[in-house]
């Protein structure tokens, strides 16, 4: 990495925000603050950041109002992700928008860091939280109702490898104790965990819908 | 010379060349090496990887260093001529001890006077049968039926002394057979098979007695048969009772005995984990009094309204899950990360599954001095898998003293009662991780279908 990615926080709390600048000084450039849906996007658009650091839960709508509203004129931009409540369907809606990655606002900074680094880098970063949901997500077999035969089967399904990966990242390993754990390497790791992201973003599955549907009611 | 015929033997020394006569002696010799170097080179040992029953067969072909199914069919094709293949199969199940065992199960039965009394009262019940049988019938009986008075002699033996492991390998063997027994719509089932089953017995040996001894001459010998097993019956008949009686005893003192170790599990879970925590936190009167009091009333609840410390309220596996997290980080003050994949209703083996979860977070918590401890929960068709995992001191599995009650007791006794198995690992200055896996029974997965009230 020759240079720190730039950065654009959005979140409500000013505090976490201070907090997240201070601690994040050195390793990445924060280019710009915002606080809600609508100022979000129009600093996003004008300074155009490597990564934006994004809190599921936003007043004026939630964290994917901000991110399909940039995708559609910048899908370079890359999001990842934050937040304290870990409501999963607001968490799979993010991830389903375009997010990156998912992590947990109780992260520790180096953790977050590398997290940014490696949304900037283009891989996606799962916490143990979202490997947990998308494990679920996936754990049913789809009904035959849930599935479209004219699109791509493979993307409403796992491989046992993807769910080994996701598994042992449920259980709060890093990359590198996954690797070390299944006998192959962190950018065999980190592709498995694209091609899910991947998966969970294309998944024409209804099932997924209904799943956070069906979370929401209890 | 002969050097020349046998050129990849060079290992022979000259003198065994010299003449024409040793030089077959040594031939022999060479087939003999050559049989005696087959095979794995250990002493016999039946084999508890490579089983279908015993392990004999498998025992036999690496020993030898034959293909495990060759002795397998070899033995089923013995069987049919004559049937003492079975028992001989038992004995050597008996006597031949199991790789990694010090001891066979025969010389542990030899201590198990119960068992002997009643192995020997099984032989004397099927002797008599036999008798009565043979009386009637032609020689079928005689050839297959002699011998396994010695087959159900030795079963009964290696059913009572065996190891834990084959025990539960056994119960694999039988389940079908006990499946018939349980519960509701299969019980009834299982009842009209057996009640089908009998009456088509009764009918066919019926007609076979009334066409095969028509006159009243062939039944003569009939009577002095009866008479001779009325007399062993009388003679042998309160003994039976007296060892099915004993049968009965031993196993209602064996439940008290399961009892005791659960209540011994639940106390320390509770009690013995409070006191400890009392003690740690002794500056600390206020924390201590809290302990206290959240103590009694634990105690309380399961002396007076029947609620086993540690029993949660929860209605569903994934919530007694995260009631674990909400006691021990209230508890210890740690921090719990909890991931739970699916969920299902909760019954006796999740609930026991929860308890020993519970232990190994608590364990954790206190001993492992880890910042955070990741508790990973997943709900699967066949079973249900906890993962309890820190990145604490570690410890060294093998070096856990005996008396150590919290993994020994707590987690494994009460996983193994319940059918279910426990990973351990761990490794000084590295974390632990404890892997729980309890399969989900029939019942569960029916009840965990929609329309079903749980438990």
């Amino acid at each position: 990495m020759t240079e720190p990615p730039r950065v654009v926080l959005v979140d409500d709390h000013g505090l976490f925000r201070s907090g997240v600048r201070a601690e994040l000084g050195q390793q990445v450039t924060v280019v710009g603050e915002a606080d809600d849906v609508e100022p979000a996007i129009e600093l996003i658009e004008r300074v155009l950041p490597d990564v934006v650091l994004l809190d599921v839960h936003l007043p004026g709508g939630g964290g994917q109002a901000v991110i399909t509203a940039v995708k559609k004129e910048h899908p370079e931009v890359r999001f990842l992700a934050l937040s304290a409540s870990d409501a999963p369907e607001d968490v799979i809606a993010v991830i389903r928008a375009g997010a990156r990655g998912y992590v947990t606002k109780t992260i520790s900074t180096a953790d977050l860091a590398d997290a940014i680094l490696r949304v900037a880098g283009g891989d996606a970063v799962f916490s143990h939280r979202l490997a947990g949901f998308v494990l679920d997500a996936f754990a049913a077999a789809p009904s035959p109702a849930d599935v479209k035969p004219s699109f791509d089967p493979e993307l409403d399904q796992l491989t046992s490898r993807e769910r080994e990966v996701l598994r042992l990242i449920a259980q709060g390993y890093t990359y590198k104790e996954t690797a070390r754990e299944l006998f192959i390497s962190v950018k065999t790791v980190e592709s498995h965990v694209s091609s899910v992201l991947h998966k969970l973003q294309l998944s024409s599955r209804h099932q997924l819908t209904r799943w956070a549907a069906e979370r929401r009611l209890t | 010379m002969h050097q020349s015929t046998e050129p990849s033997e060079p290992a022979w020394p000259p003198f065994e060349f010299q003449d024409h006569h040793h030089w077959h002696s040594s031939r022999w010799e060479r087939r003999a090496a050559r049989w005696r170097n087959r095979g794995n080179g250990e002493p016999l040992r039946r084999d508890p990887e490579d089983r279908l029953a015993g392990g004999v067969a498998g025992g036999i072909a690496a020993w030898r260093g034959f293909s495990p199914t060759t002795v397998r069919i070899l033995f089923v094709v013995v069987a049919l001529f004559g049937g003492w293949a079975v028992p001989l199969y038992f004995i050597a199940w008996l006597l031949i001890p199991a790789r990694d065992a010090e001891a066979s199960i025969g010389s542990r039965a030899r201590h198990d006077s119960r068992g002997v009394a009643l192995a020997i009262a099984l032989g004397s019940l099927l002797t008599v049968f036999l008798l009565l049988a043979g009386a009637l019938n032609d020689t079928t009986i005689e050839t297959y039926g002699w011998p396994q008075v010695i087959s159900v002699a030795c079963l009964t033996l290696i059913w009572r002394n065996a190891p834990e492991d084959e025990q539960n390998a056994m119960r694999h063997l039988v389940e079908p057979l006990e499946s018939l027994g349980v519960g509701g719509s299969r019980r009834r089932r299982g009842t009209a098979l057996r009640l089908t089953a009998a009456v088509v017995l009764l009918v066919a040996g019926v007609g076979w007695l009334l066409t095969a001894h028509a006159s009243l001459a062939l039944l003569r010998p009939l009577a002095g048969i009866l008479l001779v097993v009325a007399g062993i019956v009388l003679l042998l008949g309160p003994w039976w009772l007296r060892v099915a009686r004993d049968l009965v005893l031993e196993r209602q003192a064996r439940a008290r005995a399961e009892e005791r170790a659960d209540m011994a599990a639940r106390l320390h879970d509770s009690v013995l984990q409070t006191l400890a925590l009392i003690q740690r936190r002794a500056a600390d009167p206020q924390q201590v009094v809290q302990l206290a009091r959240a103590q009694e009333r634990e105690l309380r609840s399961w002396l007076f309204e029947g609620r086993a410390p540690g029993e949660s309220d929860a209605t569903s596996f994934a919530d007694g899950v995260r009631q674990i997290q909400r006691d021990v980080e209230a508890r210890h003050g740690v921090p719990v990360e909890v991931v739970t994949v699916g969920d299902c209703p909760l019954d006796d083996h999740l609930g026991a599954l929860l308890l020993a979860a519970r232990e190994a977070t608590v364990n954790a918590a206190k001993w492992s001095g880890a910042s955070v401890i990741s508790v990973y929960a997943e709900v699967e068709p066949d079973q249900v898998e906890v993962a309890v995992r820190d990145r604490g001191k570690g410890f060294d599995p093998d070096r856990v003293p005996a008396d150590r009650k919290g993994l020994a007791e707590s987690i494994h006794g009460r996983m193994t009662r319940h059918g279910g198995s426990v990973a351990v690992q761990s490794a000084v200055g590295e974390g632990t991780k404890v892997t729980l896996r309890m399969p989900r029974t029939a019942a569960a997965a029916d009840a965990a279908t929609p329309g079903r009230s749980n438990r």
